[in-house]
């Protein structure tokens, strides 16, 4: 039987010729302020129109304030991104979630929110995130800006084959480590171009145990490992989660959209280039020490020593990211004290992440030498949080909770790290100078930066106390 | 866009491993809505200090590698995220082929959008390229796109892979979406197709 990603990509063959890439359709497609303004420029150039605004929808998030939104935004260049990304959708009839619209929030996590990310769909995005879509048995994918061109004037995209490659996991997740980590754990056994050229298949006990927040949040790191794209085979948690949502099919639609679904799955005997073998049980908190997703060991651990890497290349890596990090071999990792904390992001903003954090913080204040932000995932996630009282929380202990947007991830908009400020973040990159110029970036999941924000050091989330 | 046959340039060597594209062209360039402006700013955290001088220690900064356009570099070249901006800040710098022994997948896919060839060789061979750069002043390789070849005047010569679709795009200086739109009765019959079912 075919994998779930062979079916997917027959599914949407619209040309195949021997030599040539196959020509894909693409069932929807996300824009954003950053990556689509010399898309459309490129459209009018070319005297050519959106093919199908319907299955295109937009929304601002990379460069947004996460102050106030009923000031203007201060930052000029970022207000006529965001302006024009207005007039685009404006002018061909492309459907925008505006900053301030009850629906804007991050395009990774709105799109599932909406009911508009489904199984057995190709997803492009200008943004190489996209993978997150995946957790829904999407083939989905991020691209560049004249691929964004190709998508809005054809609705397809010339692709060459990728190799698929199945992360096999065993047994459960223990109390403490989440999808982040189990995330983490898989780009440090393969690093971060260990899945480049391939699409990742993740199967197994903990990743069917994973809700599909925490799916999302594993798909979405799989570009950190170099992956095409990650995905998840749908199953009941998967339609669960989409029924009855907004642009989710209803009706009789519901019911045979259901029964192609299920149909989706791969199957024991389903062929994989590469198959990695992943025993969940053994996994960690875990937190990056250096400059790359894959410099990442276990909390309970210590800064490797370079002398030990495996390579040149890797041991000139390693110490050039302990010059930049500012940190020496062998130090424990629950000695490495944060000044700033960030829960945020297309990887950890959704709503369970912020219960889970909000778990850690309850009764507690954070650090007198820290401080910390909380930047929901989207409008409807900070509303749910806000019902349930979690912005009181957050709160009291000290974090600011503000409004929904890509924030300290990047750093495009005014949340950034000052030169040298050392942050535990719940993001997906730690490149250098990913969150503010000289700023450190340590990754961890939702759990550990409340703890880490706590204490003012990272700490082991197993061993907390919760009041 | 620019044809791509053969290709004779100066060579600069970037000694690094996983060079992301945040640190090709930084966020904070980002917000321009064209798609010039921003060759002056490639590699921007490493070619200019905090206070914006030129950092001299940066290798692209030394005078002997000004007007390069062939850059060889580490293993998983142009990782992270999808920017586009990171071709256009190596094109617009002057770059037209990239040599590593690998790619991230979207930044090479951006490069034959924007007319640039990345070239995959060997480590060793990425090796001994970083090392003839830096032994040889004035250090020129040339690339035949046609053959898939690239050569020195010092006796290395390499063969490299590239997908015939992608060299006749390039060779051509082929707009795709064009080519992608002769195939409007096939997209028009799958859509039709689709909603039938």
């Amino acid at each position: 039987m075919p994998s779930l990603f062979e079916k997917l990509w027959q599914a949407h063959i619209v040309r195949e010729e021997p030599n040539e890439p196959t020509l894909l359709y693409i069932d929807l497609h996300l824009i954003h302020e950053v990556t689509s303004p010399q898309a459309f420029e490129g459209l009018r150039q070319a005297g050519r129109s959106v093919r199908r605004p319907d299955l295109t929808f937009g929304t601002a998030d990379h460069n947004v304030p996460t102050t106030d939104r009923s000031l203007p935004i201060a930052d000029a260049i970022a207000a006529q991104q965001i302006d024009t990304l207005r007039r685009n959708c404006q002018e061909h009839g492309i459907q925008l979630f505006d900053i301030n619209s009850p629906e804007q929030g991050i395009v990774h996590v709105i799109g599932p929110e909406l009911g508009l990310t489904q199984p057995g769909m190709t997803i492009v995005c200008g943004d190489s995130h996209t993978s997150t879509h995946g957790a829904f048995g999407a083939l989905a994918f991020g691209i560049g800006t004249s691929e964004v061109e190709h998508v809005l004037a054809t609705q397809c995209l010339p692709q060459n084959k990728p190799r698929t490659m199945k992360v096999q996991t065993s047994g459960a997740l223990s109390p403490g480590i989440t999808a982040k980590d189990l995330a983490l754990g898989i780009i440090g056994r393969i690093g971060t171009d260990g899945a480049t050229g391939y699409v990742i298949e993740y199967a197994g006990e903990a990743v069917r145990n994973l809700t599909m927040e925490g799916r999302m949040t594993l798909c979405n790191m799989s570009i950190e490992a170099g992956a095409r794209a990650g995905m998840v085979a749908p199953d009941e948690t998967t339609f669960e989660y989409l029924e009855g949502r907004r642009f989710a099919p209803h009706g009789k639609s519901w019911e045979s959209a259901l029964e192609y679904w299920r149909t989706l799955g791969s199957d024991e005997d389903s062929f994989f280039d590469k198959v990695v073998q992943l025993d969940a049980t053994q996994l960690e908190p875990f937190v990056t020490w250096g400059t790359s997703p894959g410099m990442v060991v276990p909390i309970t651990s210590h800064v490797p020593d370079p002398a030990d890497a495996k390579t040149l290349a890797d041991r000139q890596a390693a110490e050039r990211a302990l010059e930049y990090m500012a940190l020496k071999p062998r130090t424990s990792i629950q000695d490495i004290h944060i000044d700033r904390a960030f829960i945020g992001s297309c990887t950890n903003a959704r709503i369970e992440d912020l219960r889970a954090a909000a778990r850690v913080v309850k009764g507690y204040h954070i650090n007198s030498s820290v401080t910390a932000l909380v930047v929901p995932g989207s409008y409807e996630v900070k509303r749910t949080a806000e019902q349930e009282g979690l912005d009181r929380v957050f709160s009291e202990a000290g974090f600011e909770w503000r409004e929904p947007g890509c924030s300290m991830c990047l750093g495009m908009n005014p949340d950034i790290l000052q030169p040298g400020e050392r942050c535990a973040s719940t993001s997906n990159r730690n490149f250098e100078g990913r969150q503010g110029r000289g700023g450190r970036t340590h990754l961890v999941s939702p759990m550990m930066a409340a703890a880490a924000a706590i204490k003012g050091h990272f700490t082991d989330v197993r061993e907390w106390e919760f009041k | 866009m620019e044809r791509f046959e053969t290709f004779t340039g100066l060579v600069a060597p970037l000694d690094r491993a996983n060079v992301d594209t945040d640190q090709i062209i930084p966020k904070q360039f980002l917000k321009r809505i064209e798609r010039t402006g921003f060759g002056e700013f490639l590699f921007y955290d490493w070619r200019y200090l905090p206070d914006g001088t030129r950092n001299t220690k940066f290798i692209l900064n030394a005078p002997r590698y000004e007007g390069a356009s062939i850059l060889v570099a580490g293993k998983n070249f142009g990782c992270g995220s999808s920017r586009e901006h990171a071709p256009w800040a190596l094109g617009e710098y002057g770059f037209r082929v990239i040599i590593s022994s690998s790619f991230a997948d979207i930044f090479s896919n951006n490069c034959f959008k924007n007319g640039m060839l990345p070239i995959v060789l060997p480590d060793v061979t990425v090796l001994e390229l970083l090392q003839r750069t830096q032994e040889n002043e004035g250090y020129k390789l040339s690339v035949n796109l046609e053959k898939q070849i690239v050569a020195d005047e010092i006796g290395l010569t390499a063969t490299f892979q590239v997908s015939p679709f992608q060299k006749y795009c390039l060779m051509e200086g082929l707009d795709d979406i064009g080519l992608t739109l002769r195939n409007e009765a096939l997209i028009t019959e799958y859509e039709e197709r689709k909603r039938a079912s």
